[in-house]
């Protein structure tokens, strides 16, 4: 089986692959979105503690 | 033995939790990460292709984890909110908060991935089956408890309200599980049940349970990771929270 065959999926690529790619771009943005409000809470929380 | 000298109600506040979350989520998010690579690898590249599906079939191996975590994040804030009205915890509450957005993420993706494989499989990217509309119905439940909690000023209020809502909007859960039994649906019956024979190859099977348990994994990090925040955005005017957002950076 050739690369291009595996990108293929026999035909289904676009819903092989559409399901993969929206799985994967939703977690990174669910990742990114979590550490950034943490990252948020941990300077409100060290303003709070500081004043 | 020495389990008895280990105080767990110890760890029910929030203080107390906050630094055993940031110690597993390393953990959880290596396991996640560890299982991914072997369950797509056997999904995508060792599992053969379906004999009536070609390779269509290989969404499987998103949507079935997806729909099965959609529906067991669900169960567990349930079990949270029960306990959050019973005892009025505070980080019981905090958990339903934080495991909401990620429940509302896979169910997400077990729509999308559901209406990518319908279209080859089926000819419709969307149906109002049982199976389907009970699964947006999900969906609508989560954004329902997050507009609740948002809506209310006072985080307690909100807490108790929402919790009212998850519990009265668990009977949904069963009715997804057993919609493909209890109405003739589009959308065909499980492949995998805890009472027959798997109706599908050893490798795709393994496949499965593999990324499903990747999928748990993930979820327990990017929840744990979410209630360190949610601690901090709630209790963040207690001193303790402000060292801890120091010290355990």
């Amino acid at each position: 089986m050739s690369f291009g065959d595996f990108i293929a999926m026999g035909g289904y690529g676009f819903y092989v692959w559409g399901a993969y790619l929206t799985t994967a771009a939703a977690i990174i943005v669910e990742v990114f979105a979590v550490r950034a409000r943490l990252k948020d809470a941990r300077r409100a929380a060290e303003e709070g503690a500081t004043r | 033995m020495s389990s008895s000298t280990v105080n767990w109600f110890r760890y029910s506040s929030p203080a107390s939790f906050f630094p055993l979350a940031g110690k597993l989520v390393p953990w959880f998010a290596a396991a996640a990460a560890l299982l991914t690579v072997p369950g797509l690898w056997l999904g995508l590249v060792v599992a053969p292709p379906d004999a009536q599906q070609g390779e269509a079939y290989r969404i499987i191996f998103i949507h079935v984890p997806a729909a099965w975590m959609s529906m067991f994040i669900y169960l567990v804030m349930a079990f949270w909110s029960a306990l959050a009205l019973m005892f009025n915890t505070r980080l019981s509450a905090m958990m339903v908060q934080a495991l909401a957005p990620t429940g509302a993420l896979f169910t997400f993706i077990a729509l999308v991935s559901g209406s990518l494989w319908g279209r080859p499989a089926w000819g419709t990217y969307w149906a109002w089956d049982a199976r389907m509309t009970s699964e947006l119905i999900l969906l609508f439940l989560y954004f329902g408890y997050l507009a609740l909690h948002a809506a209310i000023a006072d985080s307690r209020r909100a807490d108790r309200a929402s919790a009212v809502l998850v519990l009265v909007g668990v009977v949904n859960v069963p009715i997804i599980y057993f919609s493909v039994k209890w109405w003739n649906t589009l959308h065909q019956g499980a492949t995998v049940s805890m009472t027959a024979a798997p109706k599908m190859a050893a490798v795709m099977l393994t496949a499965m349970l593999i990324m499903t348990l990747a999928a748990w994994f993930y979820a327990v990090a990017v929840t744990l990771l979410r209630v360190q925040a949610i601690i901090l955005e709630r209790e963040g005017r207690a001193a303790w929270a402000g060292n801890l957002a120091g010290a355990t950076r």
